[in-house]
């Protein structure tokens, strides 16, 4: 379990577990500290315990085993209302019988503020969501993603120092989606609160997160940073589910400090960087990003493995060729190329050698 | 090239579209959507059919039937005449007397004159045995009939008989409705209250509409915890709830009335139980029913459902997630009840209240069989006007105020909450 950086720990789960039935753990044993200020993301399929986590966190779950510490403190006993943690949940939950400005308005109220407080604060919120007009509005006269600016100012509009947020953008279409992304990382720059977001769009997580959290089977396979955790996955599970990436498996011939060999099903030999095999003769799954494989034969690295490869597909997409390539044995080896001048547009049929560098390319586990 | 003329005709040409052979838009659409409207209109047509035979026309004739009552003037033509002939005002003189004999005679050979007796008997009690013991003399009667008839009986000389008998003499009357309030008219056709004795049916209304309160609220009160339990249980325990609410409506009325009479009568199960655990002595037993509390009791149990349905569909569609935002806003969960879960249910609330109100001042047999004296409502008073006084006409107006006392409800509704705010389903 990796614990990076951020070691103040302003939430952090010690060695909880969950179990709704008594019979399976939805968490096994979860250590997860994070830091003040932090956008961590949970990220995994669904069931993979992630969304428990945060339920948990929020307070609507209680944990069966463990503690969860908020700013040093446990609140495994706290009820949610006095935990003071803002939350942005999936369909939005805004309050349908309530205006705009009395939505954002509860969270104020409730905490007795002063009714020109509580104005000011309302209104200031809503500008920093560019939906200072909408304050009369009720919700179901605002689009989805009018209505996801204004969840999220509910969320923020009493200050809290943490803020929760649950596949909040799972019901905009791609555009509106990709502009939110960068809008709530934004809003996290600025207000420096502490975000746990949880989604299952990969894509999502890299964009804005801090570290991300690959939940699966309900633990953590890898934390890290976005850059690291698609570069240098742990385990073939998180080589797999982030980002695009070709599996090839054989057996491990030789084992060194920071470069192995594999024999690969059909007796070809590859270079690759070693991750969690542990020596020769063990089985492995190796894992190379499309966008890592060269078939120029001037940019290979010299000295080099190189591998036979036939195109059975050429997918044009606009600012990518995506090329499928038939590669020991394996149908779907896919390689991706930048649609920039002069670069080779492969035909079916065609055979060519393709490598990378070894340290692209990662011995993994063989689950 | 001469200027072609912009302008208002040239934008009115584009207003109004043309297909591609040149016939105009709309009525190509029309043309076009005929056969689907008269196919649509074909299927609705047998249920249109059946709600006029089976729902209009009856509640049409008994509007008319309140308002109407011809069982005077037509079986009575000489004395309308005379009636018509003379104004009010003018004391019946020799003709008028006449006229009675020869309405009578022939009322006697026609077995008619029970129904004009009756008739009159509604505005003044007693005096059906008037006109039948007359008529059956009527035969023998020598002129001057003013002085034969005060021989046979003197009450022919009461003014109110003869204001009765005019104000019978018009098919149309309003009587039937001033009796429905506890009013009449005096001697002069004034609106008066009607004798202390027979004002029954303002205090009957008043009480039906406190009753049907009563049991609405007590409805809601009982039913609300339950229809948030079925929308929000898991499904399986929810089904058996759900089965569980539906029970009552797959065993006959009479049976649920009948065993609330087992349960609550003086010697029946709830007191003995009460008795035995020397909750109340044996000579305290608690009277439940044969009173208001009977009523209350039976009639909350049969409507009950009515109440917990469209509760639950409402809150059925209400997500957990609104409660739970409530709550990490930092709102207890009497708040967020209050603030947030409550008022989205008002749509529930009010179907169902309005349901189970509109029920229970309808309701007849619950009321008869567990009721007593002190438990009965509007309708069983309008039951017993059509079954046992045969005053139809009185039934059909007490009928017609509960029904506008109905749509007077819906209307106050529709201005509070609103009609399209209600959820039957």
């Amino acid at each position: 379990m990796v614990r990076a950086g951020h070691d103040d720990g302003f939430v952090v789960f010690d060695h909880v577990q969950k179990s709704y039935d008594g019979e399976t753990l939805v968490v096994k044993d979860l250590d997860l500290s994070i830091g003040k200020g932090e956008f961590l993301t949970m990220l995994g399929p669904s069931g993979s315990g992630k969304t428990t986590c945060l339920m948990m966190l929020a307070g609507f779950e209680t944990a069966t085993h463990g503690d969860i510490r908020l700013a040093g403190r446990p609140i495994n006993h706290i009820p949610p209302h006095r935990r003071g943690i803002g939350m942005v949940f999936q369909n939005y939950a805004l309050f349908p019988h309530m205006t705009v400005g009395e939505n954002l308005s509860f969270p104020l109220e409730v905490r007795r503020m002063s009714r020109s407080d509580r104005e000011a604060k309302v209104m200031r919120a809503l500008d920093m969501v560019q939906m200072g007009q909408f304050v009369n509005r009720r919700p179901a006269q605002l689009s989805g993603g009018q209505q996801q600016r204004i969840a999220l100012a509910r969320a923020l509009v009493f200050e809290p120092e943490l803020v929760l947020m649950d596949e909040p953008l799972g019901a905009l279409d791609k555009q509106l989606r990709e502009h939110m992304q960068f809008e709530i990382k934004h809003l996290h720059d600025r207000l420096g609160v502490t975000v746990v977001y949880v989604t299952h769009d990969q894509g999502e997580a890299l964009t804005m997160s801090d570290r991300i959290a690959v939940f699966n089977d309900g633990r953590i396979q890898q934390l890290a940073p976005p850059q690291v955790l698609y570069e240098r996955p742990d385990n073939s599970f998180v080589a797999q589910f982030i980002g695009e990436n070709n599996r090839l498996e054989g057996v491990v011939e030789q084992l060194g400090p920071d470069r192995c060999t594999v024999r690969l099903t059909n007796g070809e030999i590859i270079d690759a960087a070693p991750v969690n095999v542990r020596g020769a003769g063990e089985r492995t799954v190796i894992s190379i990003r499309p966008e890592r494989v060269e078939f120029m034969p001037e940019r290979l690295p010299p000295g080099a493995h190189t591998l036979e490869a036939e195109v059975l597909e050429f997918i044009y997409m606009g600012d990518m060729f995506r090329t499928r390539l038939r590669v020991a044995g394996s149908d779907n080896f896919v390689i991706k190329s930048r649609n920039s001048a002069g670069q080779a547009r492969l035909r079916p049929g065609e055979t060519l050698r393709i490598g990378w560098l070894a340290e692209d390319c990662r011995a993994l586990d063989a689950a | 090239m001469s200027d072609i003329p912009i302008g208002p005709t040239a934008t009115a040409r584009q207003q109004r579209l043309e297909t591609a052979d040149g016939t105009p838009l709309k009525s190509a659409l029309a043309r076009a959507s005929r056969r689907q409207k008269l196919r649509a209109l074909a299927l609705v047509a047998p249920l249109a059919l059946f709600i006029i035979v089976t729902f209009v026309l009856p509640i049409g004739q008994m509007l008319l039937r309140s308002v109407n009552n011809t069982q005077f003037s037509d079986n009575m033509p000489a004395l309308v005449q005379w009636f018509a002939e003379n104004p009010p005002g003018i004391d019946p003189d020799e003709a008028a007397f006449a006229a009675l004999v020869s309405d009578l005679r022939n009322g006697a050979a026609q077995r008619t004159v029970g129904s004009v007796g009756t008739r009159i008997n509604y505005e003044v009690p007693g005096t059906r045995s008037l006109f039948t013991a007359t008529a059956r003399r009527a035969a023998d009667l020598e002129p001057p009939y003013r002085e034969a008839l005060l021989e046979v009986n003197s009450d022919w000389a009461r003014e109110d008989i003869w204001a009765a008998m005019r104000g019978a003499s018009q098919a149309y009357t309003a009587n039937f409705y001033l009796a429905a309030v506890d009013r009449k008219r005096d001697l002069d056709g004034n609106i008066v209250q009607s004798d202390p004795q027979n004002r029954v049916y303002v205090q009957l209304f008043l009480r039906t509409f406190m009753l049907s309160g009563v049991i609405t609220l007590i409805c809601l009160l009982l039913g609300f915890p339950v229809a948030h339990l079925l929308a929000t249980l898991p499904l399986r325990k929810s089904n058996l709830l759900m089965i569980l609410v539906l029970l009552p409506f797959w065993t006959s009325l009479l049976v649920r009335t009948t065993s609330w009479i087992v349960l609550l009568q003086g010697q029946g199960v709830v007191n003995n139980v009460l008795v035995a655990l020397g909750v109340i002595g044996d000579d305290g037993r608690l009277a439940l029913m044969y009173n208001q509390a009977g009523t209350i009791i039976a009639m909350t149990h049969v409507l009950l459902p009515f109440m917990i349905l469209p509760l639950y569909s409402v809150m059925k569609t209400i997500p957990p997630s609104y409660a739970r935002a409530a709550r990490s806003l930092g709102a207890t969960s009497w708040t967020t009840f209050r603030r947030i879960y409550l008022p989205q249910t008002i749509p529930g609330i009010g179907a169902g209240s309005i349901l189970v109100f509109i029920l229970a001042m309808g309701y007849y047999i619950t009321p008869a069989l567990v009721g007593g004296a002190t438990g009965q409502l509007i309708s069983n008073q309008i039951a017993f006007h059509m079954q046992n006084s045969l005053n139809w006409s009185l039934a059909a107006a007490l009928a017609a105020l509960l029904l506008g006392a109905v749509l007077l409800l819906y209307w106050v509704y529709d201005r509070l909450v609103g009609i399209d705010n209600m959820k039957l389903g």
